[in-house]
C-alpha cells in the first residue's frame, strides 16, 4: 500500500515538472525584433561578485521555480496545518528530537575529519541530550558547554580537499552543489544503515508505513525550522543572492585548515 | 534579501553592546555613523515586544488586468501587512525606506511597538522596490516624490477598502522612515486635497531633505574604494577573502554570532572599506530598481527592447551591468528624460528641487500634524540640512546626539517616542 502511494507521487511529480519545463518554453514569444540596451556588460572591466560556477543555470533556475509551486501548493500548507494544530511548546520538542539524531550524523562526520575534540564534545551531546534531555526534547548539553557543530558528508569531502562542483538546485531539498548533493546521499545512506540496524520498528509489521511517517515529519519539521522563502525578497537578482550566499557559507564552513594545524 | 546582504555586511563592524555611553543621557551605546548604521540596536536594548500578533498578510490587486512579464510570475500583487486589534482602535499606515519590503525587520518592530499599545497597523513597502514597481506604480518608474505619494495614496485605499469590514477606526496615523519619511510628508498633502484619511499625525523619521542630495552622499562612500565604483566586483571580492581568511584562522563553530562579533572586536574592516560596503548595499537596491523598471517600461536601458525575458534564462550579465550603474546614471539618463517628455520646459535642476522637502517646507512649518525623528550623526544629511530641520518643525523636531541612519530606530527610547506621539 505504501509502495503505492509512493509511486502514485512520483507520477504527481513527474507531471508537475514536465508542466513546468514545458510551460517556461511557452511562453517565450517575440513580436518586435530586439533593439541592443543603452548598456551593456562590454563597457564595464571589472571582476563578478557574487560569482559561483553554474553551468547548469537554466535547470537551476527550473528547480528554483519548482521549489516555490511545491512549497506554495503542497509544503507550506503542510507546514502551517501543522503549526496551527500543535502548541508551539510540542513543536520545539519535536525539532529537539530531530536535531538530536541528526547528532549521529555530525558524530559520524567529525569523526572522518579527524577532528578529535569536536567528535567527543559531539558525542557528549548525544549522549546527555538522549538521556538527561529525554531523547533529544531538551538541550541540556548547551547548557553545560556542549557546543553544536554541525557536520555532513558534503564538509567531509570538502576538509579533505573535494571542490564544490558547480551549483545545483536540487528539488524540494532546495540549494546545494555537486559534492554537497553526494554528500547528501551519502548520510542518507549512512543513517539508513543505522536506521535498519537498530531496527526499532522491525517487528512491527507496519514498518515500513512507521519509517515513511518519521521520515514525512522530519522534512515537515525541518521546513518549520527554516524562514526562507522562494521569491519572498521581490528582488530580480535573488537566485544569485541566494547562490552566492549558499556557496560562500559552505567554503568558509568546510574548508581544510591552515597546513600548520596538521 | 537586503537583509542577506546586511548580515555579510554587518560582520564588518559588530559592536560590543556594552560600550559605554556619552554622559547625554541617551543610552544609544553605537557611536559611529556607519556602525550605527549597520548594526542597528542590540537585541537587549529593544524593548519586550509580543512574539505573535494577530496579524495577515495583505496581497493588493492595485491594477486589475495589468500584464506582467514572464521574468515577474511570482509578483501576484502588491504585499502589504496588516496587524489588527478585536476592538475600536486608530490605525496607522507605515512606508518602509528606500529597497525594503513591508515585512522589513525595522516595520516589523515598529509594527509591533505600536500594536502592543493598541494601534491597527498597515506597513507598505518603499516605491522603490521590485514589487511596487511592478504591481503598484503607474508609471513603473519611481523615485519622484508626487507621483510615488500618488501611487501610495492609491495602495493605501485599496488596502483600506480590503479591511475595512473587519476592523472600526477611529482615526488614522501616518509615519514613515528614510525615503519612506519624505514620501509621507508628500502622502499627507496629497490628502488634504484627496481626504480619504484625513491623517490626525503624521511622524517623519530619519527623512533625507533632499533626496538627490542624500543620494549624493551614499554615492560618495563608494569613492573610497580603489578604483572607484566601476571596480566594486575586485572591492568586493577582496573583502570576501579577508572575511573568510578570518574565519580559517580562527577556531570557529560556524559563521555565527559570534564570530560577526569578534569581526567587529577585531576590527578586520577599516572605515573606507566599512562605507565602500554601506556603498555597495545602496547599489545592489538600486541595482533591483533600475532593472525591474527597465523590464517593466522596456525601455532598452539594461535590458535590450523588446526583449522578453523568461523565468529560466539567465540574468546574471544585466545583475552586472545594473549594479555598475550609480543613482546619476539612473537620474541622467533615465528618470529625467522620461520627466522632460511628460513636463515640457522641466530643467533637471527643478526636478531636483521638487523631490525635495524644501518644495513643501510652508505645509510643512504650517500643519501642526507633523513630527520629525533625525540624528546629529545622520550621514545622509549635511550640517545645513539638519539645521533645517531643526527651524522648520521647532519643537516637532526631535534630534537624537547619534544613531547614524536609522540606527537607533529600534532603540527603546526611540520606539517609546513614536508611540507616544501617536499617542497623543
Amino acid at each position: 500500500m505504501p509502495q503505492k502511494i509512493f509511486s502514485n507521487l512520483l507520477s504527481i511529480f513527474a507531471l508537475v515538472f514536465s508542466l513546468i519545463l514545458t510551460g517556461c518554453a511557452a511562453t517565450r514569444f517575440n513580436t518586435e525584433s530586439e533593439v541592443p540596451a543603452r548598456h551593456s556588460i562590454n563597457e564595464f572591466r571589472d571582476q563578478r561578485f557574487a560569482e559561483v560556477a553554474d553551468p547548469w543555470e537554466g535547470f537551476n533556475r527550473s528547480m528554483y521555480r519548482f521549489n516555490y509551486y511545491f512549497d506554495k501548493h503542497v509544503f507550506l500548507p503542510v507546514v502551517s496545518g501543522y503549526e496551527f494544530i500543535t502548541p508551539t511548546f510540542v513543536q520545539e520538542r519535536v525539532s529537539g528530537i530531530y536535531n538530536n539524531l541528526g547528532e549521529v550524523r555530525n558524530f559520524t562526520n567529525s569523526l572522518l575529519q579527524l577532528k578529535g575534540a569536536e567528535t567527543v564534545t559531539t558525542l557528549g551531546r548525544f549522549l546527555t541530550n538522549s538521556t538527561l534531555g529525554l531523547g533529544g526534547m531538551f538541550d541540556p548539553a548547551t547548557s553545560f558547554g556542549l557546543k553544536r557543530h554541525d557536520e555532513d558528508f558534503g564538509k567531509t569531502l570538502g576538509y579533505w580537499g573535494a571542490d564544490s562542483g558547480p551549483y545545483l538546485v536540487l528539488p524540494i531539498y532546495g540549494p546545494s552543489s555537486l559534492r554537497d548533493t553526494s554528500g547528501l546521499a551519502v548520510d542518507s545512506g549512512v543513517n539508513f544503515g543505522i536506521y535498519t540496524a537498530v531496527a526499532p520498528f522491525g517487528n512491527s509489521d507496519k514498518s515500513l508505513v512507521i519509517a515513511a511517517g518519521i521520515k514525512t515529519m522530519e522534512a515537515i519539521d525541518t521546513r518549520h525550522q527554516q524562514s526562507f522563502r522562494y521569491y519572498e525578497s521581490g528582488y530580480p537578482f535573488e537566485y544569485y543572492m541566494v547562490r552566492f550566499f549558499y556557496h560562500e557559507k559552505r567554503e568558509i564552513e568546510s574548508r581544510p585548515p591552515r597546513k600548520e594545524d596538521k | 534579501m537586503i537583509r542577506l546582504i546586511l548580515f555579510f555586511v554587518a560582520c564588518i563592524a559588530l559592536i560590543p553592546s556594552s560600550g559605554h555611553a556619552a554622559d547625554d543621557g541617551y543610552g544609544y551605546p553605537i557611536q559611529g555613523s556607519y556602525e550605527a548604521t549597520i548594526l542597528g540596536t542590540p537585541a537587549q536594548l529593544m524593548p519586550e515586544l509580543p512574539a505573535k500578533i494577530r496579524s495577515r498578510q495583505l496581497v493588493l490587486d492595485v491594477f486589475p488586468g495589468r500584464q506582467k512579464p514572464p521574468i515577474f510570475f511570482y509578483d501576484e500583487g502588491l504585499l502589504c501587512t496588516f496587524a489588527y486589534q478585536d476592538k475600536k482602535a486608530p490605525l496607522v499606515f507605515l512606508i518602509a525606506g528606500s529597497g525594503a519590503s513591508a515585512q522589513s525587520a525595522k516595520l516589523m518592530t515598529m509594527m509591533k511597538a505600536l500594536y502592543q499599545a493598541g494601534f491597527h497597523v498597515i506597513t507598505l513597502p518603499s516605491p522603490t522596490t521590485a514589487n511596487f514597481i511592478i504591481s503598484a506604480s503607474q508609471s513603473s518608474i519611481p523615485g519622484d516624490m508626487a507621483e510615488d505619494a500618488a501611487d501610495l495614496y492609491r495602495v493605501m485605499e485599496a488596502a483600506w477598502k480590503q479591511v475595512k469590514g473587519d476592523i472600526e477606526v477611529t482615526s488614522f496615523h501616518l509615519g514613515g522612515y528614510s525615503q519612506g519619511a519624505s514620501q509621507a510628508a508628500f502622502v499627507a498633502k496629497l490628502d488634504e486635497e484627496l481626504r480619504t484619511f484625513n491623517f490626525r499625525k503624521v511622524l517623519m523619521i530619519n527623512p533625507p531633505v533632499s533626496v538627490y542630495n542624500s543620494a549624493t552622499k551614499i554615492e560618495d562612500l563608494m569613492q573610497k574604494i580603489p578604483g572607484g565604483s566601476r571596480k566594486q566586483g575586485i572591492f568586493f571580492n577582496k573583502m570576501l577573502s579577508k572575511f573568510s581568511e578570518f574565519y580559517r584562522y580562527g577556531n570557529y563553530v560556524a559563521i555565527n554570532d559570534e564570530f560577526l562579533y569578534s569581526i567587529y572586536t577585531e576590527q578586520l574592516f577599516s572605515q573606507e572599506e566599512t562605507a565602500g560596503l554601506i556603498g555597495l548595499t545602496y547599489r545592489i537596491n538600486l541595482a533591483g530598481l533600475i532593472f525591474s523598471s527597465d523590464v517593466m517600461t522596456n525601455s532598452g536601458y539594461v535590458v535590450p527592447k523588446n526583449r522578453v525575458l523568461t523565468p529560466t534564462d539567465s540574468l546574471s550579465d544585466f545583475f552586472l551591468v545594473s549594479t555598475h550603474l550609480s543613482f546619476f546614471d539612473y537620474f541622467n539618463e533615465y528618470f529625467y528624460p522620461y520627466f522632460q517628455k511628460r513636463r515640457p520646459g522641466l530643467t533637471k535642476q527643478g526636478l531636483i528641487d521638487s523631490q525635495s522637502l524644501r518644495s513643501i517646507e510652508g505645509y510643512l512649518k504650517s500643519s501642526p500634524k507633523f513630527a520629525v525623528m533625525a540624528n546629529e550623526n545622520d550621514f545622509i544629511l549635511s550640517r545645513a540640512e539638519l539645521d533645517y530641520l531643526r527651524q522648520l518643525f521647532g519643537a516637532r523636531a526631535k534630534i537624537y546626539p547619534r544613531g547614524g541612519h536609522l540606527g537607533n530606530l529600534e532603540y527603546k527610547d526611540n520606539l517609546a517616542f513614536m508611540v507616544d506621539f501617536f499617542k497623543k
